[in-house]
C-alpha cells in the first residue's frame, strides 16, 4: 500500500461521520463488477470487460450517511506486515465478502475465515456480510442448495477458530437482476444509526394514506435506504427501482430545452428554479406508483391501493403525509449534523 | 376496404440476421437479453398484428437458411410475393459474405418487380452495435450506396434504410417510420395534433402507439432544435420498460404526470400521447380535463 493510500485510509480513521465498508474476496470474485453497476449504473454485460483491480479503490457514496465502499484487490494478502490493516479493519463498520457461487468456494471459505477472525480481533462491532454472488446461472435447487453448504462450511470453520458468536450475514447475489441492490440496501441499513426511527416514521406515513409499501431510494444508485415494516416483496421493489429510472430519463430529456424556453422568451428575469421531481403514475387497476424528491438526493417511492376510493383524494392525502415525512427528515438530518461538526 | 387494410409485409435476410429478434423486441414484449433463446425460424412464421385499431400488420417473418431461401424463389414465389405491401430486408452487418447477401435481395426484389411493384423497400443494416463507433456512419453510406444501385436497377429507385441494433433505440426509430409509411390518415392526425398543441400551449405532444410505442407522430416535427434528436425512441424505449414493469403489478398503464409538466395518458384504445408543457404553473385538472376532451378527435 502506497503512502497516499496509507494518508486516505488515516484521514478517514478521523472522520467520524463516514462509515465505511470494505469489499473483500477471492480474485475474479465480482467485486468491480459490483461497484460498477451500484454506482456507476454500468450494464451489467459490459462488466465481463473490466479489468483486474491491483490498487484499492475508494467509491464514496453519499446518501443519507456518508459511505465509502473500498474495494481491494482479490491477490493481496492482508497480513504483509507493511500493510497497515489494523487501522483500516478498525476504522471500518461493514465488511463485505463475495464468495463465486459457481466457482470452487472451498478456498474462499477458508480465507473469509481468516479474515473474520482478524477482523473480529481487532472491531468486535464490525458487521459481517457475505455475499454468495453469481447466482443468476444456477437453478433454483442448487441456490439453496449452495447457500446452506456455504453457511455451513463458514460455521464449522469460525468454529474451528474458536469464534462461534460471529453474526455473519448471508445473501444471495447476482448483478443481472435487482438482488444486489437488495442486498446492498441491507448492508448499508445497518450502519445508519436513525434506521429505527426512519422505519416508524415510514410505518406511521403507510397506515394514514393507503399507501401499500414505501420505500426511501437513493436516486443514483437505487439502492434503499429504509422501507417500512411490511416485508419486502423484490417484485415491488423491482417495479420501484425501475420507477426512478423511468422518472429520471424522461425528465432528463426535457430538463434543459425549458432552462433555453424561458432564457429566449426574454422578458422574465424570474431565474429558473429547479423543481423538486415528482411523479405519479396510475396503473389500469387503480394501483398509483408516487414518487417524491427528499432531502440529499434521496426519493420517496409508494405504491398506493386506493381500494375503490377516489384517486384524487387519496393524492391529496399522500401529499400532505408526504410533506410531513419530509420536513421530518429535515429535522432528523439537521440534528444528525450537529455531533460532526463538534467532531471538526 | 377490408382488404385494403391488411397489410403484408415481408420480413426477410439471411439466416443469423436478427429477424426473429426485431419481431419480438417491437411486437411480443421482448427484452433485448431475451431475444438470445430464440431459436432459428422454420419456414415462414406468420404473426398478425392489429395496429391503431383498423389496420392489421400481416408479418411474414421468412426463415433466412438457405434451403428455405431457395424456395421462396422457385415454389412458393407465387404466394410470398404476391400483394405485398413492404419488404423489409435485414443485413447483417457482421457477415462475412456480402455478396451472397445482396444477391438474395435482388432476388427478391426480381420477384417484388413481378408480383407486386408497388412495394415499398426498406433495408436495415442489423446489429450496428458490434461495429466501432467512428466507423459506423462510413459503412453505412458505402452499403447504402451499394443497395441504392442495385434496387434502382429492378425499379425500385427511393430505398430507404436505418442502421439498426437491438441494444438501442435505434430499432424503434426505424419502425417508426416503417409503420407510419402505412397509415393512411396520418395528415388528419397531424393536423389535429397541432390544434391540440395550441390549444393546451404545449412544448411538444408526441402520439404512440399503445402497444407497440412505436412513434406515429409528433407536434413539432422539425423544429425542435433544442431537443434531444433521439428523444422519440427513447421515450419509446423507456415507456415500453415501464409497461414491462408494470405487468409486475399485474396492470396496464394508465396515466403519468412528471412535475406537473409532463403528462403521458391514453387517448383512445390504440393510441398514447405524450405531452410536455412549456409551464409547469397549470392546474391538473384543467390539463387533465383538455386531455380528455381532445380523446374524441383522435378515435
Amino acid at each position: 500500500m502506497s503512502n497516499e493510500e496509507m494518508a486516505t485510509v488515516s484521514k478517514l480513521d478521523n472522520e467520524e461521520s463516514k462509515a465505511m465498508i470494505l469489499l473483500l474476496g477471492l480474485r475474479r470474485g465480482g467485486k468491480s463488477s459490483i461497484c460498477k453497476v451500484l454506482f456507476h449504473n454500468m450494464q451489467p454485460l459490459d462488466t465481463l470487460y473490466l479489468e483486474s483491480t491491483s490498487n484499492p479503490t475508494m467509491e464514496h457514496f453519499s446518501t443519507l450517511i456518508d459511505l465509502a465502499v473500498m474495494e481491494l484487490p482479490g491477490q493481496l494478502n492482508y497480513f504483509e506486515p507493511s500493510y497497515d490493516s489494523e487501522k483500516l479493519f478498525r476504522s471500518v463498520g461493514g465488511l463485505v465478502y463475495v464468495i463465486d457461487s459457481q466457482d470452487e468456494y472451498m478456498n474462499a471459505i477458508t480465507n473469509l475465515a481468516m479474515i473474520i477472525e482478524y477482523a473480529y480481533k481487532v472491531n468486535p462491532n464490525i458487521n459481517i456480510e457475505v455475499l454468495i454472488h453469481k447466482v443468476d446461472g444456477l437453478s433454483e435447487d442448487f441456490k439453496l442448495d449452495a447457500q446452506r453448504d456455504i453457511m455451513q462450511r463458514t460455521g464449522e470453520e469460525l468454529l474451528e477458530l474458536g469464534l462461534d458468536g460471529v453474526q455473519v450475514s448471508f445473501y444471495l447475489t447476482s448483478i443481472f437482476d435487482h438482488s444486489i441492490y437488495e442486498a446492498f440496501s441491507r448492508i448499508v441499513q445497518k450502519l445508519i444509526p436513525e434506521l429505527s426511527y426512519l422505519e416508524n416514521m415510514l410505518d406511521n406515513l403507510i397506515q394514514h394514506s393507503k399507501i401499500e409499501k414505501a420505500f426511501l431510494f437513493d436516486i443514483n444508485s437505487k439502492i434503499y435506504v429504509s422501507t417500512d415494516s411490511s416485508p419486502v416483496d423484490i417484485q415491488l421493489y423491482e417495479v420501484c427501482a425501475e420507477f426512478v429510472d423511468v422518472t429520471i430519463d424522461l425528465f432528463d430529456l426535457y430538463k434543459d430545452s425549458h432552462r433555453s424556453d424561458k432564457r429566449a422568451s426574454g422578458g422574465e428575469t424570474t431565474p429558473y428554479r429547479p423543481r423538486e421531481l415528482k411523479n405519479v403514475a396510475q396503473l389500469g387497476n387503480d394501483v398509483i406508483i408516487y414518487l417524491k424528491q427528499m432531502i440529499r438526493g434521496l426519493a420517496l417511492v409508494a405504491v398506493i391501493r386506493p381500494n375503490g376510493a377516489d384517486a384524487e383524494s387519496c393524492l391529496t392525502v399522500a401529499d400532505y403525509n408526504v410533506d410531513i415525512l419530509k420536513r421530518g427528515l429535515e429535522e432528523i438530518w439537521a440534528n444528525a449534523r450537529i455531533p460532526a461538526k463538534d467532531a471538526v | 376496404m377490408a382488404t385494403n387494410n391488411r397489410k403484408k409485409l415481408l420480413l426477410m435476410g439471411r439466416s443469423g440476421s436478427g429477424k426473429s429478434s426485431m419481431r419480438s423486441i417491437i411486437f411480443s414484449n421482448y427484452s433485448a437479453f431475451d431475444t438470445r433463446r430464440l431459436g432459428a425460424t422454420i419456414d415462414v412464421e406468420h404473426s398478425h398484428r392489429r395496429f391503431l385499431g383498423n389496420m392489421t400488420l400481416n408479418l411474414w417473418d421468412c426463415g433466412g437458411q438457405d434451403v428455405f431461401m431457395e424456395n421462396y424463389f422457385t415454389k412458393q414465389k407465387d404466394h410470398i410475393f404476391q400483394m405485398v405491401q413492404v419488404l423489409i430486408h435485414v443485413f447483417d452487418v457482421e457477415s462475412q459474405e456480402v455478396m451472397k447477401d445482396i444477391e438474395i435481395f435482388t432476388r427478391a426484389l426480381k420477384q417484388l418487380k413481378h408480383y407486386s411493384p408497388d412495394a415499398k423497400i426498406f433495408v436495415l443494416l442489423h446489429k450496428m452495435d458490434l461495429v466501432q463507433l467512428d466507423k459506423r456512419e462510413e459503412l453505412f453510406q458505402l452499403m447504402m450506396r451499394k443497395l441504392q444501385e442495385t434496387s434502382a436497377e429492378y425499379g425500385f429507385p427511393n430505398l430507404v434504410g436505418f442502421p439498426t441494433s437491438i441494444w438501442d433505440e435505434s430499432l424503434y426509430k426505424a419502425w417508426s417510420q416503417i409503420v407510419c409509411s402505412l397509415i393512411p390518415n396520418m395528415a388528419t392526425y397531424q393536423a389535429n395534433l397541432k390544434e391540440l398543441k395550441s390549444v393546451m400551449d404545449a412544448c411538444e405532444i408526441i402520439l404512440f402507439e399503445r402497444s407497440t410505442f412505436l412513434v406515429i407522430c409528433s407536434s413539432n416535427a422539425a423544429n425542435g432544435e433544442r431537443l434531444d434528436p433521439k428523444r422519440f425512441e427513447k421515450i419509446s424505449n423507456i415507456m415500453k420498460n415501464f409497461k414491462q414493469s408494470c405487468t409486475k403489478l399485474k396492470s396496464g398503464f394508465r396515466t403519468l404526470v412528471i412535475n406537473e409538466n409532463i403528462y403521458v395518458s391514453e387517448l383512445s384504445s390504440n393510441m398514447v400521447c405524450f405531452i410536455v408543457l412549456n409551464t409547469s404553473d397549470d392546474c391538473q385538472q384543467m390539463v387533465l380535463e383538455n386531455i380528455k376532451k381532445a380523446k374524441q378527435f383522435f378515435q
